[in-house]
């Protein structure tokens, strides 16, 4: 399988083609919390008609383990807009912590990114809507280093998701993306943040397989995207 | 005890009442090197110092001898990226946090006071609040919360507001593995630095240059990690860590800057009363910027001192 290696500041993004296709518009996996990308295609995209590719964050799989944590999803957004930079513009298909990620992204570079799709996986509910009791978190040393990076387990199970934040990202992306619909929403678990983003208008709830296929129409039919308002 | 600046140096500059740390050991914060200062005597008590954010352990030069000299063994580190410590790949709050406590740890297992400057204060106030059994007593140095008004703009003019922001920082990103700091003399260093601390003397901001920087084959560059910028954004609210006050199990000395400028934080006592534990003692002397223990070290030292006693 093909990589390519990213430069983040001072960690080497790996990104993985699943599915090398020269042609098509490219879809882009964001993996939850501890895991790292798919080896193969996954039966459940297996249907998106262009090239596939999946990116390792920073401290998962085969990406930099770095010294000392200091993990925030704000970062990881960082590392999925150096795959975006690589692969132009993407539909981002994220599962747990990586559909957070997907749909910051989706906020941050609505022109880029051509739809967010949410799904159920690891760090979906992130460290819920407020902050908790602070404590200092150490993770045993004797697995530091490793991937899957311990600080990153600690460090993206505590990070605060409020509502409103989420929101912000969704009407950017709606307000700027040319896109009618930039966030479709697949999974079952509905933390806080989830429920608000449910509620805005551009956000679809819907199957994958039905995003997956409203935004492989959108990649062809580019100019169409205004008109189309699909309710499921 | 104290070792002052090397008069064999030609780069280092000697500034009234700066005296170098006495000791000088790494402590290890889950694989990152944290280098760590002290002052006074080592038997003392210990007490930890923190200092902002792009500043250094020895921008306490002057302020830490005054409190060694008051009984203490001052106890100060680099924070990560900061200084002699290592750069780190990531940079958070909660990662300063944890390399507080690796320091306090290296240093005793007793509850110590804590001093903190500025975002040092505000790291400090924090490990207060997740550690209580850990501290004796906080002193806050311009470092307590304000609660930054966003002006009230139109929920369309927010986002793209939001949207230039990030697309700012997100491309920061994109070129951070190439940043490097601007190189100069040590001079041309002291006086870029002014212009963040407009107020401080150039002779001290020149003596800092000779503790801060490092001399690369084109010229002096600050040690900080160049690839740290100011800004940024999150999910976290300043109300939040109001929200941390009231529940310090400890008494609490804040001083607060009288004059605006820009590396400040505009807190003012209106915005800190209703979220102060009881016995709080605010004190903003008159005329005074962010660098109060830099601009009027011995008053604050002797107000630290009475506090700590």
């Amino acid at each position: 399988m093909k990589t390519v290696t990213l430069r983040h500041g001072k960690i080497d993004l790996t990104l993985h083609a699943l599915r090398d296709a020269t042609t098509g518009h490219p879809l882009l996996l964001l993996h939850g919390r501890g895991q790292r990308a798919a080896a193969t295609v996954p039966d459940a995209v297996a249907t998106w008609p262009g090239p596939i590719w999946a990116l390792d964050f920073t401290g998962h799989g085969a990406s930099t383990v770095p010294k000392g944590g200091g993990y925030s999803v704000e970062i990881l957004m960082a590392d999925a807009d150096h795959a975006l930079a690589h692969l132009g513009a993407a539909t981002l298909l994220g599962r747990g912590l990586g559909a957070y990620v997907a749909l910051l992204l989706a906020g941050a570079r609505p022109k880029e990114v051509r739809g967010a799709i949410l799904c159920d996986g690891p760090g979906l509910s992130g460290g819920g809507p407020r902050p908790v009791t602070p404590t200092v978190a150490l993770p045993p040393d004797t697995v530091l280093g490793r991937a899957p990076d311990p600080f990153a387990l600690l460090e993206l199970a505590r990070d605060v998701r409020p509502p409103d934040y989420a929101t912000s990202f969704v009407r950017q992306a709606t307000q700027l993306s040319e896109l009618e619909r930039p966030i479709s929403v697949c999974s079952a678990e509905r933390p806080d943040w989830l429920l608000a983003v449910i509620e805005e208008p551009g956000v679809a709830v819907t199957s994958l397989a039905e995003a997956l296929a409203h935004y492989a129409d959108v990649a062809r039919d580019g100019q169409a995207t205004r008109q189309r308002e699909p309710r499921v | 005890m104290a070792a002052p600046s090397s008069s064999s140096d030609p780069c280092a500059r000697s500034y009234p009442g700066a005296q170098a740390p006495a000791r000088r050991r790494t402590v290890d914060s889950g694989g990152l090197a944290i280098a760590v200062y002290e002052w006074g005597d080592a038997s003392a008590p210990p007490l930890l110092l923190a200092h902002g954010g792009f500043d250094f352990a020895r921008t306490y030069d002057v302020f830490a001898p005054l409190l060694a000299a008051g009984g203490w063994r001052v106890v100060s580190w680099d924070q990560r990226g900061h200084g002699d410590s290592e750069h780190a790949a990531l940079y958070s709050w909660e990662g300063d946090v944890r390399d507080a406590l690796a320091v306090l740890d290296s240093t005793t297992r007793e509850a110590v006071p804590f001093i903190g400057h500025s975002k040092g204060g505000s790291v400090l106030t924090q490990l207060a609040d997740a550690c209580p059994h850990r501290v004796t007593r906080l002193v806050n140095i311009d470092g307590l919360p304000s609660r930054t008004r966003h002006p009230d703009v139109a929920e369309h003019e927010r986002s793209r507001l939001l949207a230039k922001e990030l697309a700012g920082w997100l491309d920061h990103r994109r070129r951070v593995k190439d940043a490097r700091r601007k190189p100069g003399t040590l001079e041309e260093l002291a006086r870029r630095r002014g212009r963040m601390n407009p107020r401080l003397p150039y002779e001290w901001l020149r003596y800092l240059a000779g503790a801060g920087a490092q001399r690369d084959a084109d010229g002096w560059r600050w040690k900080l990690d160049p690839s740290m910028r100011f800004g940024g954004f999150g999910p976290w609210r300043p109300e939040w860590t109001l929200l941390r006050l009231p529940g310090l199990a400890v008494p609490l000395l804040g001083f607060l800057a009288s004059v605006s400028e820009p590396m400040g934080w505009d807190t003012t006592e209106e915005i800190l009363r209703p979220h102060l534990p009881p016995d709080a003692e605010i004190v903003r002397p008159p005329e005074t910027g962010h660098f109060l223990h830099i601009e009027r070290p011995h008053e604050i030292a002797d107000r630290v001192l009475r506090f700590l006693a």
